[in-house]
Parts: C-alpha cells; sequence; structure tokens
C-alpha cells in the first residue's frame, strides 16, 4: 500500500493544474499569434492593398469580379497570397512536427528531419535534375513537374535504403539508422559537389537558390499536392505522442508498457519521409525551423509529446509564415530566400534563450 | 506565481513573433508605384516594361524606351543609372510573382533564363505577355537580339537601325580579323580562388568575345567555366590574360602573375593582363562591337583596328 501523505498530493495536483493551465494559455497565445501572422501575411505583400480591399476580397471571391482592377488584386490576393501561406503553414508544421518527432524517437536533441536522409536524397535528386535533366532532354523540354517530383521521389529512396539498412530481423535499430544516415549524408554532399563542378552559371545558382529555399513558386496545385502529404502526420499525432512519451524512458520499457514499438518507429520515419520529401520538393531546404521550434517549445512547456506536437506544428507554421512575408517584403519587388531569414532570425533567438535558460536542458 | 513566471515565458516566446508582424507591416513595399490600381488582364499593348537581362536593358535604353521600363533586374548594370532609377526585381532565377505584379506591367522581357517556372507561369495567369529573347553569344545573337526586343516593344523602326549599325560595325571587325596572320592566345579568368584560376572554356561568352576580337581560346579544349590546375595553365601557354572588374574593384597585374601557373606563361613573362567591365565584355549587346574592339586593339596593338562607323549605342552612353 503507498499512502501519499496530504501535503504532497495537494502540491502534486496544483502543479498538474498550474502545468494545464500552463498548457491552455501557450495554446492560446500561439493559435493568436498565428492567427496574427495569417492575417498579417493576407494584406502585406509588393502590391500595396488596404484591409479594406482585401476583405472585399476574400468575400468576394465566390462571387467572381467584374471591374478589371478588381480583377488583377484579387489574383494576387487568392491565386499568389493565399497559397503561399497554406503552403507556408503547411511546411512550417511539417518541418517542426517532423523534428519534434525525430528528437523523440532518437532521443537526442541534435535530431532534425533530415536525419532520415529525406533533405539529403531529395537535395541530391533536385541537384541531379537541374544540372542533368537539360542534357537528358532537349534542352527546356524538362516539364515543371521533374524538379518537385525529382526531389521527393529521391527523399523517399533514401529514407527507404536507410530503413532497409537499420532493419534486421523485423527490428530497426535506430543507432545504425542515425550512423548510415550520416554517411549517405556525406555521399549525397560529395555527390552534390560532383554535380555543381560539371554545372554551368546557371545551373549553380539554380542549384544554390534551391538549396536556400523558397516559398515562391507556391500555387493552389501546390497546396493540392502537399496536403495529402503533410496532413497524416498531423493526423497521426495524438498516436504518435503516446507513443514517444513511452519511448523516454527507453525502448525495451515501452515494449514492456505495451507500445507496439516497431510499428511506431516505422510510422514515425514513413510519415516523416512523406512529409518532409513533400514540403522540400514544393520550398526547397529550410533548415533551422525543423531543429529549433521543438526546443523553444520544450523550454515553455515541458516534454510531454501531446503538446510538444501540435504546438510544434502551430509555431512551425506561424515562424515559417512569418519569416515568408519578411522574405518578400523587405526588398521587394525582389525577394530573399527564406532560408536565409529563418536562420538569420532564428540562429540569434535560440542561442539568447539557451544563455538564458540553459539549464533546462541538462536532465 | 506559476502563471507569473509563464506569462513572462509567453512574452519571451512571442517578442519575436510580435517583432516579426511588425515587420512585416512596416516593410517599405514596391514605392510609389504600386500606389495605382493594377490594371490586371486589361493592359495595353505595351505600355509598362519589366526589363530582365542585362543586354536586354541595355537594347532598351539603346533604342530610346527607358521612359516605358517599369523595373530591371540585378544584372541591368549599364547605363548605371537603370538600376539608380528603376526598380530591381532581382535576379533572374529567382524572380517574386507579386514583386513583378507590383510594378503593373504589360510586357516582361527576360533572357531566356527567366524562372522560376512557377513564378513565370503566375506572371503570365495575370495577363501579362512574358517574352524570352534568345541569348546566343554571337554576332548574330546580338542582331537578332536587337531584332526581337524591337518587335517586341513596336519599335521595329528604330531596332532596325541600331541592328544595321551594330551589323556593320561586325563587319568592320570581321575584316580586320581577316588580316590577323598567328592568332594570339588568350585565357579567361572569371576569377582566381586561393590563386587557382577559373577559365572560360569552349562555349562561354567568354570565349566568343575572344574569337570576335581575333584571339584563340587558350582554354579551348575546356568545356564551360572550370578550375584550372597551374600545370595545365602551363600547357595551355596563354600570351594574354584577359578579367573583368567586379564592381569597382579590378584584378592587379602583381597579383594575378603572383600565381605560379599564371607566372610561368609567356603572358606572365610580358605581364600582359586585359581587365575590362564584365558586362561590357561578356553582355552580348549592342556595345559588344566596340568592346571586342578594344580588345583587338589589347591583343594586336601593331594591327591598330578600325574605328567603327557611327555610334551603335544610339545615345545609351550616359
Amino acid at each position: 500500500m503507498t499512502a501519499i501523505a496530504p501535503e504532497a498530493a495537494q502540491s502534486l495536483a496544483a502543479a498538474v493544474a498550474g502545468r494545464r493551465k500552463r498548457t491552455v494559455a501557450t495554446f492560446s497565445a500561439l493559435s493568436a499569434a498565428c492567427l496574427l501572422v495569417v492575417l498579417l501575411s493576407i494584406g502585406t505583400g509588393a502590391v500595396k492593398l488596404s484591409p479594406a480591399q482585401v476583405l472585399d476580397i476574400l468575400l468576394s471571391a465566390s462571387g467572381g469580379v467584374s471591374d478589371p482592377a478588381t480583377a488583377g488584386h484579387a489574383l494576387v490576393v487568392v491565386n499568389i497570397r493565399l497559397p503561399r501561406i497554406l503552403v507556408g503553414l503547411m511546411v512550417g508544421a511539417a518541418l517542426a512536427v517532423s523534428g519534434a518527432l525525430m528528437q523523440g524517437l532518437f532521443r537526442n536533441p541534435l535530431a532534425d528531419p533530415g536525419l532520415v536522409g529525406v533533405s539529403a536524397g531529395a537535395g541530391l535528386a533536385a541537384a541531379a535534375t537541374i544540372v542533368l535533366g537539360d542534357r537528358l532532354l532537349a534542352a527546356g523540354a524538362l516539364p515543371t513537374a521533374a524538379l518537385p517530383g525529382g526531389a521527393f521521389a529521391g527523399g523517399l529512396a533514401v529514407t527507404a535504403l536507410l530503413y532497409g539498412m537499420a532493419t534486421r530481423q523485423g527490428r530497426t535499430s535506430i543507432a545504425v539508422m542515425l550512423l548510415a544516415g550520416v554517411a549517405i549524408g556525406a555521399l549525397a554532399g560529395s555527390l552534390m559537389g560532383l554535380l555543381s563542378y560539371i554545372s554551368d552559371d546557371r545551373q549553380l545558382r539554380d542549384v544554390t537558390f534551391w538549396m536556400l529555399g523558397s516559398l515562391g513558386g507556391a500555387s493552389w496545385s501546390k497546396v493540392t499536392s502537399l496536403a495529402p502529404a503533410v496532413l497524416p502526420v498531423l493526423v497521426a499525432v495524438p498516436f504518435l505522442a503516446r507513443g514517444l512519451n513511452a519511448l523516454v524512458l527507453g525502448e525495451a520499457e515501452a515494449f514492456h508498457l505495451g507500445m507496439p514499438v516497431q510499428r511506431l518507429k516505422r510510422l514515425c520515419i514513413v510519415l516523416v519521409a512523406l512529409a518532409v520529401g513533400a514540403s522540400v520538393a514544393v520550398s526547397g531546404i529550410i533548415g533551422f525551423v525543423g531543429i529549433v521550434v521543438p526546443h523553444v517549445l520544450r523550454l515553455a512547456l515541458g516534454a510531454d509529446h501531446r503538446v510538444l506536437l501540435p504546438g510544434s506544428a502551430l509555431l512551425g507554421g506561424t515562424l515559417l509564415v512569418g519569416a515568408d512575408m519578411l522574405a518578400r517584403t523587405i526588398v521587394a519587388p525582389a525577394e530573399l530566400p527564406i532560408g536565409i531569414l529563418t536562420s538569420l532570425l532564428g540562429a540569434p533567438f535560440f542561442l539568447w534563450l539557451l544563455l538564458k535558460r540553459g539549464g533546462s536542458f541538462e536532465a | 506565481m506559476m502563471t507569473d513566471r509563464f506569462a513572462r515565458r509567453v512574452r519571451r516566446l512571442l517578442a519575436p513573433l510580435a517583432l516579426l508582424a511588425l515587420a512585416g507591416a512596416a516593410a517599405p513595399g514596391a514605392s510609389a508605384l504600386a500606389q495605382a490600381p493594377l490594371p490586371g488582364a486589361a493592359a495595353t499593348a505595351g505600355d509598362r516594361i519589366v526589363s530582365v537581362g542585362g543586354a536586354v536593358t541595355e537594347i532598351l535604353y539603346a533604342l530610346g524606351l527607358e521612359r516605358r521600363i517599369a523595373g530591371v533586374d540585378t544584372t541591368s548594370l549599364f547605363p548605371a543609372r537603370a538600376l539608380q532609377d528603376k526598380p530591381n526585381v532581382g535576379y533572374v532565377r529567382a524572380l517574386s510573382p507579386e514583386g513583378v505584379l507590383s510594378l503593373r506591367p504589360s510586357l516582361v522581357i527576360t533572357s531566356e533564363a527567366a524562372g522560376p517556372p512557377d513564378a513565370v507561369k503566375l506572371i503570365q495567369e495575370a495577363g501579362i505577355r512574358i517574352a524570352r529573347v534568345p541569348d546566343e553569344p554571337t554576332a548574330e545573337g546580338v542582331i537578332r537580339k536587337i531584332a526581337e526586343v524591337g518587335r517586341l516593344t513596336g519599335a521595329e523602326a528604330d531596332a532596325g537601325r541600331l541592328a544595321a549599325a551594330v551589323d556593320r560595325r561586325f563587319a568592320v571587325l570581321a575584316k580586320a580579323r581577316a588580316s590577323i596572320d598567328r592568332p594570339v592566345k588568350v585565357l579567361f579568368v572569371l576569377a582566381l580562388q586561393n590563386g587557382r584560376p577559373l577559365v572560360g572554356g569552349a562555349g562561354t561568352s567568354a570565349d566568343s568575345i575572344i574569337r570576335l576580337a581575333g584571339g584563340a581560346n587558350a582554354a579551348g579544349t575546356i568545356q564551360g567555366y572550370k578550375p584550372m590546375t597551374d600545370e595545365a595553365v602551363i600547357a595551355a601557354a596563354p600570351e594574354i590574360v584577359v578579367m573583368m572588374t567586379r564592381g569597382d574593384a579590378a584584378p592587379k597585374v602583381e597579383d594575378v602573375f603572383a600565381t605560379v601557373g599564371l607566372a610561368a606563361t609567356p603572358a606572365g613573362a610580358r605581364r600582359a593582363l586585359v581587365v575590362m567591365d564584365g558586362l561590357y565584355l561578356l553582355g552580348f549587346g549592342p556595345r559588344t562591337p566596340d568592346a571586342a574592339r578594344d580588345l583587338m586593339k589589347a591583343f594586336y596593338p601593331a594591327l591598330d583596328p578600325p574605328a567603327l562607323p557611327g555610334p551603335a549605342d544610339g545615345g545609351a552612353r550616359p
């Protein structure tokens, strides 16, 4: 029989209540921030529109517009800004949730979504498409879908290879996967070096710009091709969260708690590969979001994956839409690659957080 | 107390987000141009032009169409006032759809490279004509480029005159080239990275301009711009090294020939270095005959190539 002293029970209950309060407040704040950034984003851009004009366009979007000036504005809001914001939300959420999943699965704070080989594979495939595509087909005949399609396929292929190498007798060794991932990353890096050696000036700049990431090409067709890859991760979050919480104790312990550990691993890897592969294919490589967003939330909310994962989705989406808003306005009518901004703004903030609250990371 | 600490945490978390949002709202837009309503699909033909590509901008200015240019790209370095007077839409391969639309153009003239494809598609969907001008680094390519820009802007007559003038100047150059007995071996060095030259091989615009000037490309066996080892540089035995200025910084003779490879070439022995502005040298626009003649003069001081007839730049020179 375990008897809990009444004072202890009381303070435990208070702590639980406090944590819940904190969670609710954080989620309200995150949602508010997300909404604010989305609203600001719809209203901001190289084409100057007043909030009233934007509202008018959004309300009449279904009705069809006759006046050509308004039609021009409507095109900017409906076909450029809206899909861009949706792509930003999805890519940001996918990268941040995938980062949190990988950190939980690998039980390593340095894990990021690239760890399953998706980014390396996608990067290599994209560079190969840019550099070799023109030579294989008649010049300029490369279809628009070749680059994202190639990147997506390349990302999944490398993940499948890694998963196959790390899985023996139905058990996936996380350690083997991590090390093989590092080796494959090095291999992909050198092959990309080779590709950039044989590329011409223009191809080299294309590869560089792709590596820096951009939401510039966002369109409704990208929204619809991204959604089926990203939404499953978000839907699976509750199941994954319970599993990852158990996994914190160790693989064997989680297994004895009744967790289907192998299924959990496989599901995590497949979902992350799909979501990150599609994100990278649409927007290029956007660093920093996947590794840092989960850490920032851990500092605020603790390590419970049930709140960490949805929180990451919200903050990741918000951060990316906000950064994109800057990317497309500060040098308008040109735009900056977003990968530069996410790291430029995020890294110093994270360092500041670390210096201030570094103690929380040891434990 | 717990909530207190938490509130501080939230504030800390939100501070950068708020900054982001504020910065976004306060960021300057596309300038005052964007105040007027977008004409959308109902644009009148050829009214406002966004010019993407150094040579295209040069031709537009040479045709006296400066006032119709609504924006230029980062490579539009000549005339120098182009980038000072006109909004900059960024790099040709990384155009921003909304950025271009905010300039309310009715025509976007670009070199073949314009991209990314999705951005180009969005601009087209807005009812704006995007015309790609072929970008071939030859004399004929320059003539075609001028004619095409003239056709697109409805300035056929002026373009015809400009093309004819440029053509005459190329013809004078060709005649001068014919009198060269032994072409001098020229190495174009795009950059010296840690003393290792990045040279222009066959198929580059550097190769074309060297040949237009009556030289022989010492790196003609290489394809594209490639780094060259010291031994290969010595084996190529260039008699003259050509480089370009980057902004205001020009490479110095003592630095260039301080590298082991270049120092041991005939060019190194004579300290023969020719430095020219990058767009003038490699842009393949209306000024290309002048650039080729300047090069020829540097290659063959004794030849004294004849002066080229008439002004080819149509007053584009500031």
